[in-house]
């Protein structure tokens, strides 16, 4: 890892991996404290609201830091992304103020008078403010996801030469793009999850040590429910997030699942091991090992169990399912020409119009309009450029299944016991309590489902930072490498230690438990 | 609304945002003061008494970047990708900020109550300079050239910059007083501040005290920044990428124009006044005055650099690079897109008022 743009990813991928740890919980955490404010509203009774005071306080611990790295990204797409910020600025720009401007500071004082405002609110209001930072927090996530799914799929903008840059021109076509719609119910059902999860690993350690034993099955309860519903969810919109990548990404949907070749009635990779050696233009095995499921990815890809799914080779080729045909679309070695076409009328336009030649600028526009959805790949010199990293992102992929599947079971089967069973999440197996032991465990194993979801969506869509207009080579700014390693490292020891600090902190307050005054 | 009114109208939000972002910089400037000689139960009061302002002024600046992306974006890919390392510390300042309050007092925190108490020094001292001195080079000017054609070539950077990444500027004297003066005004600012809101006689006259000291230095610098920026010659637009070298031009700008003389003169008194009913008269309400005028002077100096054929963001690189209010903005269509948006914001800020009032009771 030598170059900028290696750093520059690098750098990106560091701060939106530690965010990704503090956002979900915010976003999952938010609910459980609203639903348990919801209840001491209408109970009035003192142990709902100590129940709410302690995760709420676990809340606010964690908020913090999710501020503190959530500002990176965005001034990381100015300082480390320069030309993507002038290219797409236009467009991408507006969901990030809009953000700003409601959902965050609305979300940064609501959070105020949530942490700070007992005393001076009264409980409506203050229960109200509770649910508006929930809401806040979503409502931040939901032009945050818009922004990402544009990137992804980038709708409602034209090129305009004459400014050398993409425009917006349907604001409604950016804001409510079904990839958006998708990506953020999937993401926040997932943080929902998430934050049940961590509330029934918690309230665990409770059962485990056999203090506030009442406060950890009322917390295992109502965050178990939240979870319940967020891996339910997610898993519906998961299937949803499948149907999309099948059609508007179809290389990444083939890297997820080690793809190369593709049929009718595609095979589901259930579990496999990826051999290394394998190129889309050699016959060597995809797999050194793998179990299948006969039809599994038309199925979920096209809800068609013999529908083609292409594979990396074929869309090299120029092999793809649109509207239920296998058709021929334009193969990656012409995308790549008829990209430096359009670069090359871009840059034949721009002479023109410093010449002051009308005729020659429509001329040069034409040409640039014809070619211009391949412009992005005139930046390759090979058509390997333009596939991502295979095992990467099958693993991942295949990883965050494999826990979605295990955290779905997980769940439902620790609601049975909190509501039909309660006896048994204090069950001991030669002296081990069975249920905190799994509930400990499985926090990690929900962070890992979150980071290989996130790491599938980026990896995946990779090299693109705007699916076929702009590589992450062509993206840049004007930095050293050094420079940008340099900021890296310093940000990879502060998040580090911020991490460390954080998790500290909640341990300590953990073991006071609730009710104490934090 | 047409173009060129959307594009001036959003300079108009901008100004007013980076106008509010320095006056609520008077948490930065308060941090600053931690560090200093006092007892640990005044300490305690003077943290907890902008521990809940601190989101607001961490707000602000993410809504400034953010405003600044959508309505002049080649600004943000000029100067975020350019001035790198100035970009980066201000950040740096703000993420350890950002945790340190609410840290700082908890058990397990790893690094123990003053390292936080360091942390939010850097950031008071930190952020204002910086700040300070990135807002200078609107006046000052920065290294570096623009080619937008470059990015229809394999390998080409549309902005390029100096080895430096930006911190050249801190060889500029005139860059290094202004953000210097910024923290000044940040310190004066928070002395009011603590003066108006802790009701305790040890750390008001602490603070009057401090005051004796911060406002005069913050005087002198103004008025030099002042001499330094009137007197100085500047770019004047006569091209979308054409200037000509104008003597006194930011002083033109000034005195020629009603509004923002009207606000900076109005601004420096309400500014002055502050300071002196506090000093004085043992007034405790400066705090309002001297906001309001940092509000209206900052106001006045976006609009000085701004507007009035004026590059914002002049380069002494290559001066056809200089950036404009309008060879720089967001298409019309998405600036219309933004300002419908924009038109929510008193709500917003009705809201936030309403729940700052009652905090401060």
């Amino acid at each position: 890892m030598d170059s900028v743009v290696d750093w520059s990813r690098a750098q990106f991928a560091l701060t939106a991996c530690y965010h990704w740890m503090f956002v979900p919980l915010t976003l999952g955490l938010g609910i459980v404290v609203a639903l348990l404010e919801t209840i001491y509203y209408r109970t009035r009774k003192q142990e709902w609201l100590d129940i709410c005071k302690f995760w709420m306080m676990l809340f606010g611990v964690n908020f913090a830091i999710g501020v503190a790295t959530g500002i990176i990204l965005e001034f990381e797409f100015g300082t480390n992304w320069s030309n993507y910020s002038w290219f797409v600025g236009d467009i991408f720009g507006a969901p990030l103020a809009i953000e700003g401007i409601f959902a965050f500071f609305c979300e940064s004082t609501f959070f105020a008078v949530m942490m700070f405002g007992w005393k001076k609110f009264s409980p409506g209001q203050h229960l109200a403010a509770t649910w508006l930072t929930a809401i806040g927090a979503t409502f931040s996530a939901w032009w945050i996801l818009v922004a990402n799914s544009w990137m992804q799929y980038p709708v409602g903008m034209e090129f305009s030469a004459d400014q050398m840059r993409n425009v917006m021109v349907d604001f409604w076509a950016v804001a409510f793009s079904p990839v958006a719609v998708n990506k953020f119910l999937h993401t926040v059902q997932a943080a929902w999850c998430l934050g049940g999860v961590f509330v029934l690993g918690v309230s665990s350690w409770y059962l485990l040590k056999n203090r506030h034993v009442d406060f950890a099955i009322k917390s295992i309860k109502v965050g178990g429910l939240v979870g319940l519903v967020g891996i339910l969810m997610a898993m519906l919109t998961g299937d949803g997030s499948a149907v999309q990548v099948t059609k508007t990404q179809p290389m990444k949907l083939a890297a997820m699942e080690g793809l190369y070749e593709g049929q009718e009635g595609t095979p589901l990779v259930g579990f496999g091991i990826v051999n290394p050696d394998k190129r889309y233009d050699n016959d060597e095995d995809a797999f050194l090992f793998e179990i299948s499921i006969p039809k599994g990815l038309s199925i979920l890809g096209r809800h068609d169990m013999n529908a083609f799914i292409p594979g990396i080779k074929d869309i090299i080729e120029g092999k793809d399912m649109i509207d239920g045909k296998l058709v021929n679309t334009v193969p990656y070695a012409e995308r790549i020409e008829r990209g430096k076409l359009a670069q090359h009328a871009l840059r034949e336009f721009t002479m023109a119009k410093q010449s002051g030649d009308t005729k020659a600028m429509q001329e040069a526009e034409a040409e640039l309009k014809e070619h211009y959805p391949f412009f992005g790949y005139g930046y390759f010199n090979s058509v390997d450029e333009a596939i991502p990293n295979v095992p990467m992102v099958f693993y991942f992929f295949h990883i965050m299944v494999i826990l979605g599947g295990y955290l779905l079971v997980y769940i439902l089967f620790t609601m049975f016991m909190a509501y039909k069973r309660p006896e048994w999440l204090t069950f001991r197996w030669k002296n081990i309590m069975l249920f905190p032991v799994v509930a400990l465990l499985s926090i990690p194993l929900v962070y890992i489902c979150h980071q290989c979801g996130w790491a599938v969506a980026e990896v995946g869509r990779q090299p693109w930072t705007i699916q076929d207009i702009l590589p992450v080579q062509a993206a840049i700014s004007s930095l050293s490498a050094s420079n940008v390693m340099t900021t890296f490292i310093i940000f990879a020891v502060l998040f580090t230690i911020l991490l460390i600090a954080e998790v500290g902190i909640m341990v300590k307050q953990i073991k006071k438990g609730p009710g104490t005054e934090h | 609304m047409d173009y060129t009114f959307l594009q001036e109208y959003w300079w108009l939000l901008i100004s007013i945002l980076g106008a509010v972002l320095v006056f609520l910089l008077f948490v930065q400037g308060a941090q600053s003061m931690f560090l200093q000689p006092m007892s640990e139960s005044q300490r305690e009061k003077m943290v907890e008494g902008v521990a809940h302002r601190w989101e607001l002024t961490f707000t602000t600046l993410v809504v400034f970047g953010g405003a600044f992306f959508a309505s002049f974006p080649l600004f943000y890919s000029t100067s975020f990708g350019g001035a790198y390392w100035v970009w980066m510390l201000i950040l740096f300042g703000f993420v350890v900020q950002a945790v340190s309050y609410k840290y700082r007092n908890a058990e397990g925190n790893l690094l123990g109550r003053k390292t936080y108490d360091v942390f939010l020094f850097l950031n008071g001292i930190l952020g204002p300079v910086l700040l300070g001195g990135a807002v200078s080079t609107f006046f000052f000017g920065s290294d570096f050239t623009i080619s937008k054609s470059l990015i229809a070539q394999d390998g080409g950077i549309i902005s390029q910059w100096g080895p430096l990444h930006g911190l050249e500027v801190l060889a500029d004297w005139r860059v290094v007083a202004f953000g210097v003066m910024v923290l000044f005004l940040t310190r004066v600012l928070a002395n009011l501040w603590y003066i108006n809101q802790i009701d305790d006689e040890d750390i008001r006259s602490w603070n009057r005290r401090q005051l004796l000291i911060n406002a005069p230095v913050f005087v002198v610098l103004f008025l030099a920044v002042c001499a330094v920026l009137l007197m100085a010659d500047g770019y004047e637009t006569v091209g979308e990428h054409e200037f000509e070298l104008v003597e006194n031009k930011y002083f033109n700008n000034l005195f020629g124009n009603i509004w923002p003389l009207a606000f900076f003169l109005v601004g420096t008194v309400l500014v002055l006044y502050g300071i002196i009913i506090s000093l004085i008269k043992k007034c405790t309400k400066g705090i309002w005055s001297a906001g309001l005028g940092t509000v209206l002077v900052v106001m006045s100096l976006f609009w000085i650099a701004g507007y009035f054929n004026t590059p914002y963001y002049p380069s002494y690189a290559d001066v056809a690079s200089s950036l404009t209010i309008y060879n720089s903005s967001s298409s019309e269509f998405t600036l219309q897109a933004m300002s419908i948006v924009s038109l929510f914001l008193p709500v917003v800020i009705a809201y936030i008022v309403w729940v700052w009032r009652k905090f401060t009771k």
